[in-house]
């Protein structure tokens, strides 16, 4: 445009408002990437830096097929492949594989978040369960040798460092098996009791981002501060683990089977709580939705994981929650200003 | 700045708060009074209801103040000339904020600017009755200043089954980049107090309560300490957020009253006044000075001096802005403040009205590319009327009105917050607009 003086037709005419929010979709999706960074680097330092070359492969291949879907859709490429929420959907995936998984993995459980689980409903905003989980459900059924065992971690060389403090608490020596078990929650795995230390700073088996509860909570309160997510969600679900918990009789014949501090620091259960069950896209529209989700999460993951032959009590437990969102958004609407109605 | 911890500040639940309200502008500048215009462009619609029928004719003499305009039916408003001269023509000129072409008497001025006689008397406002000061109120034309430009004497005759008992004068000005009532509470807290005690004897009402947000504690400083000794005129501070100064909202915080979107103050006892209103009022009431002027905040990045003026009616946008020497590249010039405003395509026609409160002029408007909602349910909690604006833009996208009927459309204020707050850049606003004239043309089909 001209910098003369200004002929009227070049006014804008839009409706109101006229300025709008500084946050915005790329905004929201890069900072959550930020928080995912030191749950990260706690999952390199424990098992290696094939860890890396992990998430690397399934975040490139998430943008890949983005670019690649979106072609094939007729729709716009750069601003869709530039909002970062392929990057989140990759790295989340990522984080839910054990250390060692082959390469393809990955790349498989990418492309099929996004093309399948996203795109296949419309794309950003209008999937119904979250790609990353949805992904690793799929992987789960499509490998289950490598998602459930056949665990080898990979030389590193801190390791030895690793191996040192799991064999204090190994009961019976078995170095090489202790650091090979899925989960500390794998209901096999029955001889390891690791140290609330351990749980918190995330040196012990599982997947590549989900051990460090520390870093978790450091990346997690990044978003609560910023305000892309709420705190009660992660609250109330990882509470509601807990007191489930408590309740339950305990069906594992192993000292932290009914430990409700085991049950919520050892597994996935931060990283769902505050990476997936935060998700915008897939959960409920109001604080009471978000709540009434966020208890619902808790409970499936408990009755998982005491009563199913998975162990993966999280996973399946958001897949279903997201599946009732547009149940739970129904029953849930906003109360119209000044109507008072009878509380139900 | 604020003393009181915002805990105690009065406010209501939704809501935004632009990080930059752009108050700063103009806030502490003197105001001036614009130079008067050559050409003066008055509409016969000027407020809410029936358009006035224009009772004089092409080649008149008239005088500041003269009756133009005469309100057609109850709910309606008289228009006056805001300046001495001549009538050069009546005719359909573009309508700055109804979007399509109006009659409007234009007036060319004469060189003396003297008030037609009857009107700049004072008189004794102490022994005044209730009729006399409504009628005076009507006569004067004066309409609700804050935009909304609602009849005032309409708003003083409630029915008969409803009793009023508190007056809220709206103080708040939550509207980013305008300072012109905080101009006019700081220069006129007494004129605006006399006004305000006018409107409780007119309609027989004991108590009132002023809402002032939290930016402005000079004027609230200012007017407590005019009413230390009247402790039925309480003041408060609210919390600084849009759209604290929407009746609603006002009505919420101040009183803790709820109503109906769709419902009137009345329906809870309660009417309310803006302090340029009341200004007004007390100009009429007092001075028997009919609503000719009113003070305009010229604003925005795209002109170099930013003021609020106290400018004529029917003046000609063109010459405030080159008052506040206005830049060459501008692109988007809005009646009103950025939540709410209209925007105006042609800046050689624009005049202003008795609502226009701010003129704000940008040179680097964007226009934001839409995506789909992603969810984040933050319109809900911006929402100040518990609607679900997600849902309706969903619905409204796949022209599905009478879902959004389902979902109260009707109900919304389009007060902007949804569409301010969302990450997806969408046009929330917009398609409720959309919406609400499509609903009306199926309804008048039937």
């Amino acid at each position: 445009m001209s910098n003369q003086m200004q002929s009227n037709n070049a006014l804008l005419v839009s409706a109101s408002p006229h300025i709008r929010d500084i946050e915005s979709i790329p905004r929201i999706m890069w900072a959550v990437v930020l928080s995912l960074i030191p749950a990260g680097i706690v999952g390199v330092f424990t098992f290696g830096y094939y860890c890396l070359y992990i998430v690397f492969l399934s975040s490139i291949t998430a943008v890949i097929t983005e670019v690649f879907i979106l072609l094939l859709r007729k729709q716009p490429i750069v601003n869709a492949a530039k909002d970062g929420s392929a990057v989140v959907t990759g790295i989340l995936l990522a984080y839910t594989l054990p250390p060692s998984v082959p390469w393809y993995v990955p790349v498989v459980g990418s492309f099929f978040a996004i093309a399948i689980v996203k795109h296949a409903f419309g794309g950003l905003g209008n999937n119904i369960w979250n790609p990353a989980l949805a992904a690793r459900a799929f992987l789960q059924v499509a490998y289950p040798a490598i998602i459930n065992s056949d665990w080898r971690v990979l030389a590193y060389h801190g390791m030895k460092n690793l191996v040192h403090n799991i064999a204090k608490v190994d009961a019976e020596g078995k170095l090489v098996d202790a650091i090979t078990r899925a989960t500390p929650l794998a209901k096999e795995a029955g001889v390891e009791t690791y140290r609330f230390s351990q749980l918190l700073i995330g040196n012990i088996p599982g997947c590549i981002g989900e051990t460090s509860v520390i870093a978790l909570l450091l990346g997690g309160a990044y978003l609560i501060y910023k305000r892309y997510i709420n705190w009660y969600v992660p609250v109330y679900y990882i509470a509601t683990v807990f007191i489930m918990v408590l309740i339950l009789p305990p069906r594992i014949a192993t000292p932290w089977a009914n430990n409700p501090f085991y049950h919520i620091f050892a597994g996935g259960l931060f990283l769902g709580a505050f990476f997936m069950a935060t998700d915008m896209v897939t959960t409920p529209l109001t604080k009471r939705g978000l709540v009434i989700f966020a208890v619902g999460t808790g409970v499936l993951t408990a009755l998982i994981r005491f009563y199913s032959g998975y162990p993966e009590g999280v996973c399946y437990s958001i897949l279903l929650m997201n599946t009732a969102t547009p149940l739970i958004d129904r029953f849930t609407k906003p109360r119209l200003y000044g109507a008072r109605i009878k509380k139900v | 700045m604020i003393t009181l911890a915002k805990s105690k500040l009065k406010t209501f639940i939704g809501g935004i708060h632009p990080r930059d309200d752009g108050k700063v502008l103009t806030r502490s500048k003197q105001e001036a009074s614009a130079p008067l215009p050559k050409t003066v462009y008055l509409f016969m619609s000027q407020h809410i209801g029936a358009p006035c029928k224009p009772i004089v004719k092409k080649g008149d003499i008239v005088k500041k103040g003269q009756l133009i305009g005469e309100s057609q039916g109850f709910v309606s408003a008289n228009v006056h000339a805001s300046i001495s001269g001549k009538v050069i023509d009546i005719v359909p000129w573009p309508h700055p904020v109804a979007g399509i072409k109006s009659p409007a008497v234009i007036i060319e001025r004469v060189e003396e600017d003297s008030w037609i006689e009857g009107a700049d008397v004072d008189s004794d406002t102490d022994r005044i009755s209730p009729d006399e000061i409504k009628q005076r109120i009507q006569s004067a034309g004066i309409v609700g200043l804050g935009g909304a430009t609602f009849p005032t004497h309409v708003k003083l005759t409630p029915p008969k089954d409803k009793s009023i008992d508190t007056v809220v004068m709206n103080g708040a000005e939550c509207e980013p980049y305008l300072t012109c009532d905080y101009r006019l509470m700081l220069h006129k807290p007494h004129e605006i107090i006399q006004g305000l005690k006018l409107v409780m004897k007119c309609i027989g009402c004991k108590k009132a309560h002023i809402g002032i947000e939290a930016n402005k504690e000079d004027v609230y400083t200012l007017f407590k300490n005019i009413l230390s000794n009247e402790p039925h005129i309480k003041v408060d501070l609210m919390e600084v957020k849009y759209p604290q100064g929407a009746e609603h909202q006002l009505i919420k915080a101040l009183l803790n009253r709820e109503f109906k979107p769709t419902q009137l103050p009345l329906e809870v006892g309660a009417i309310v006044i803006n302090v340029g209103t009341a200004f007004a009022i007390y100009e009429a009431v007092k001075f028997k000075r009919p609503l000719i002027q009113r003070m305009v905040t010229v604003t925005g990045n795209g002109v170099e001096r930013p003021q609020n003026f106290l400018a004529r009616l029917g003046t000609p946008i063109k010459q405030l802005l080159e008052e506040a020497k206005v830049t060459t590249d501008i692109n988007k010039i809005i009646f009103g403040g950025p939540m709410m405003g209209i925007t105006q395509g042609n800046i050689d026609t624009a005049v202003t009205i008795k609502g226009t409160g701010g003129i704000l002029v940008l040179r680097d408007a964007q226009r934001w590319e839409s995506h789909a909602c992603i969810r984040c349910g933050r319109c809900i909690d911006s929402c100040p009327y518990g609607l679900n604006p997600s849902e309706l833009s969903i619905q409204i996208e796949a022209k599905e009105f009478n879902l959004a009927l389902e979902n109260n459309v009707m109900e919304c204020k389009e007060c902007g917050c949804c569409s301010y707050i969302c990450p997806a850049k969408r046009p929330i606003v917009h398609l409720i607009k959309f919406a609400k004239a499509e609903i009306a043309k199926q309804k008048a089909k039937i």
